[in-house]
This record gives C-alpha cells, structure tokens and sequence, in this order.
C-alpha cells in the first residue's frame, strides 16, 4: 500500500495518497474549490494551471492554484473563499 | 435612408451617455452612435474615482458641481455600477507633501468640502496596510467609486427609456451642418450635433486639441479588507501634471469585490496599446513602496487605455464656433468619469438656451483658437 497524507479541507481531515495535488484533496471533500463574484460554485477544471478556477486558500496563503500545489502533512486548505 | 432628431451624440462612453441622460430628460429626441460598442474607449479602461481636484478653480468646480450630481443619483444607481462612498487618502510622503496636504484642506474647507487631516498615528489606523512611517495625509470623505462602463450603460438605458435611440457598431464618416453621415450610408438630420467621441473628436472636427494619453491598469484577486479608502499619493500630482515624460504614480482603489485596481501611468505619444512591462513593472514598485502587501498578491489582468488630453488640462465642453449645429463634448482626460454628469448639465443648458448652474466660460472649445492666437502673437 502507497504512503498517504492527511490534509484538512475546510476543517475536515482528508487522507490522500502522497504525491497528490491539494485539488485531489478538494475533490475528495468540498468537491468545490472556491465562490465567484456572483455566488456561484466553482472547480477546479483544467488541471494544469490554466484556469485559475482551482484556487483555494493554502496554509493561510489566498488564491493558490490547488492543481499546482503538492499536499503536505497536515496542510491546512480553506475552499470557502 | 435619412433619418431625423432633434439631437445626434457621437459616442457612447461615459460622456456621451450623460449627456444623452440629460438631453432626454429635458424632452429632446437623441440618437447616440458608437463606432465600436458602450464604454470602448477611455471609459472601459479607467478606474472610476469620482474625486474632487484642485488643480484649478475651474477644475475644481466641475469636479465638485459633478460629484453632487452624482451624490443627487446615487440611490437610483443598481447595484451592478457598485457605487461606494470608500473616500479618498491622499498620502504624504514627507514634510513637503506634507505643506501640500495643508494647503489642499484649506483650499477645500473655503469651498465647503469636508476634508479631514490625518497625522501619522490616524492615518496607521485608518490604512494599516500603508508602509510606516509616512508623514500624515488628507481623508476626502465624500469622494467615491463607481464601475465606469455599468455606469455608462446606466446613463443610456435611462435615456433610452426616455426615448432616445443608440445604434452601436455604426463608425461615423462625417459630422456637420446638422447633418451626420454613417459609414453604412444612413444619414442622420439633426438640429444639433454633439461630437463626444474621447481621443478620437478631432477626426470628425478637425482643429479640436486631444491628444491620447496612454494608460495602464492592473486588477489584483480578491482581497478583501485591504484597503478601505481609494489611496493616491500627493506625488501624484507632480507627476500627473507633468506635460511631456511618461509617469507613474500610487494610486489604489478598493473594488466592492474586493479586489483591488492598481494605478497608475501617464505617457504622452505612444500611438499602440500593447501593454509595456517596463511601466507596468515600475507602477507596481511605485505601489509596493507604498502598500508593501500587495508585492504577495496575485494580479490577474493588466490593460491599457488612452484618456483624452487637452494642453490645457480643461475639457472642452461647448458650441464649436465655426458650424452653429456642433457642440464639443471631450477632453476630460483622466476625470472623465467624475465629470460627465456636470458635462451633460453644461451641454443640455447650452443646447437650451439656460443659463448652467456653474460658469460654463473655462470649458468653451473657444478658448483654444482663443489661446493659439495668442501664442501666434506672442511669436
């Protein structure tokens, strides 16, 4: 069996095997990374850093493309924004 | 096909949209037309500070005479033109900026404008995020945002209401004895004309002074609480003012999304309107030096624009002396927005036969054959 990781989305713990993209931990649990101006749900899309439709908050860093970023131990994901 | 109106606008920005509002309002049948599309030119490109200045008597009360316009509005505006009362700091850097600040209070108290000074400690607390130490600045409270081109659409739904008739995508061939011809062969038959068209009058009336001055804006993510106040660096003047070297200054204002649109650069004859990542990259300094946080945020869009610039820094508002039918309605360089409003009030008087609630002398398009003919005298 693969090592895994436990982020937190949101507050709630994820385990996701290691190697994966903070969006893989988004999908796992929110399912949806962030709010456009107008109130609607978004996710990430693309995959490859092209949309900007992935961002989430990341350790208390805002706007980070979820698909660009490893997850670490015990990261720390806010997909409210 | 010919087609009649009392009033034909050239130009669907912001200017042309108030004074189609105002001209509406007081009755008249107007026809706008639009080369492009609404807000393509200088009013979709530009911040939308409606601020009073004092760079003259006569700027000032255009500005001022505006910005109660606006505030007389304000309540009918939808939500989508995100009008916000966020004030304006102007910040200074040291001791000079700091006689500066002292002598704008003064200038705006005479003039019943509520203008407050803050000294460092109060100028920390309502901005934290500004660098430390500066030297104080001026809290205008009663200056505002709006989004120009929501604003723009506004002005022109509310006088289509009333009548009035906008064709878009209709590039205009000439401007005349009360007489418009259109590029697909309408004509129109108007008792007035009012060429509004920005940086691109003098093409339909040659002999009028614009000339385009180019400009950059960057628009961050959101991030909201930053700053609460539209933020401009008393340097700013200095360099606005200057006539000939490209520019840049501090200029930040607070979107109610909270993103936050960064200013700003002024550069004379520069005819393309790619963006140049040496100004983009010096403006952006220019605001690290003053809002070191926002060196870690993300910027999503950076864009050009070219605002409408007189020699004289007044916009030419008026009767064009040499065809009785022509009105002139541009060159509001970068105050367009704030002083729309004033610009269709001054027009409709002018159209009407009224006297207008503020001199309209400092802004006749006369003054400037007035002016060349006393440079020609004076070589």
């Amino acid at each position: 069996m693969s090592e895994t990781l436990t982020v937190r989305v949101n507050g709630t713990p994820v385990i996701v095997p290691a190697g994966s993209a903070v969006a893989v931990a988004v999908l796992l649990s929110s399912g949806t990374s962030r709010t456009s101006v107008s109130g609607q749900p978004r996710a990430p899309l693309c995959g490859m850093g092209t949309c900007f439709e992935c961002r989430v908050e990341i350790n208390g860093q805002p706007h980070r493309r979820s698909c660009q970023v490893l997850c670490e131990e015990n990261m720390e994901i806010n997909a409210h924004g | 096909m010919m087609r009649a109106t009392d009033v034909l606008i050239v130009g669907a920005g912001i200017v042309g949209a108030a004074c189609a509002f105002e001209l509406a309002r007081a009755g008249l049948r107007v026809a706008v037309v639009e080369e492009r599309f609404t807000s393509a030119g200088a009013t979709g490109a530009s911040m939308g500070h409606l601020v009073v200045m004092d760079d003259s008597e006569a700027q000032f009360s255009l500005t001022r005479y505006s910005q109660v316009l606006w505030e007389e509005i304000h309540e009918e505006l939808p939500p989508y033109v995100e009008f916000e009362r966020c004030g304006t700091i102007w910040v200074a850097a040291d001791e000079e900026e700091l006689a500066e600040v002292r002598r704008k209070c003064a200038y705006y108290h005479d003039r019943g404008v509520h203008a407050e000074i803050l000294d460092p400690q109060a100028l920390h607390q309502a901005e934290p995020q500004l660098r430390m130490p500066l030297a104080g600045g001026l809290l205008v409270e009663d200056d505002s945002v709006i989004y120009p081109p929501a604003a723009a659409t506004f002005l022109l739904q509310r006088a289509i209401e009333l009548g009035a008739l906008l064709h878009v995508g209709k590039p205009v061939v000439s401007l005349s004895k009360g007489s418009a011809r259109l590029a697909d062969g309408t004509t129109f038959s108007a008792g007035r004309l009012i060429n509004a068209a920005g940086q691109f009058a003098p093409r339909l009336t040659p002999g009028v002074q614009v000339k385009p001055r180019k400009g950059h804006l960057v628009i961050t993510d959101r991030y909201p609480g930053t700053v609460h106040h539209q933020l401009v660096e008393l340097g700013y003047l200095k360099s606005a003012h200057s006539l000939t070297s490209d520019s840049v200054a501090f200029n930040v204002q607070p979107r109610k999304t909270g993103q936050l649109l960064i200013g700003s650069s002024r550069q004379y004859d520069v005819a393309h309107d790619e963006v140049e990542p040496d100004i983009v990259s010096r403006m952006l300094e220019r605001s690290f030096e003053y809002l070191p946080a926002l060196s870690a945020f993300s910027g999503i869009r950076v864009w050009t624009g070219f605002r409408p610039a007189t020699p004289d820094k007044l916009p030419l508002i008026g009767p064009w002396l040499e065809d009785p039918t022509l009105y002139i309605a541009t060159g509001h360089e970068g105050l367009g927005i704030t002083t729309s409003l004033a610009t269709g009030k001054l027009i409709c008087a002018q159209l009407l036969g009224q006297t207008p609630a503020i001199p309209a002398e400092p802004y006749l398009p006369s003054r400037q054959m007035a002016n060349a003919a006393r440079v020609e005298t004076n070589v």
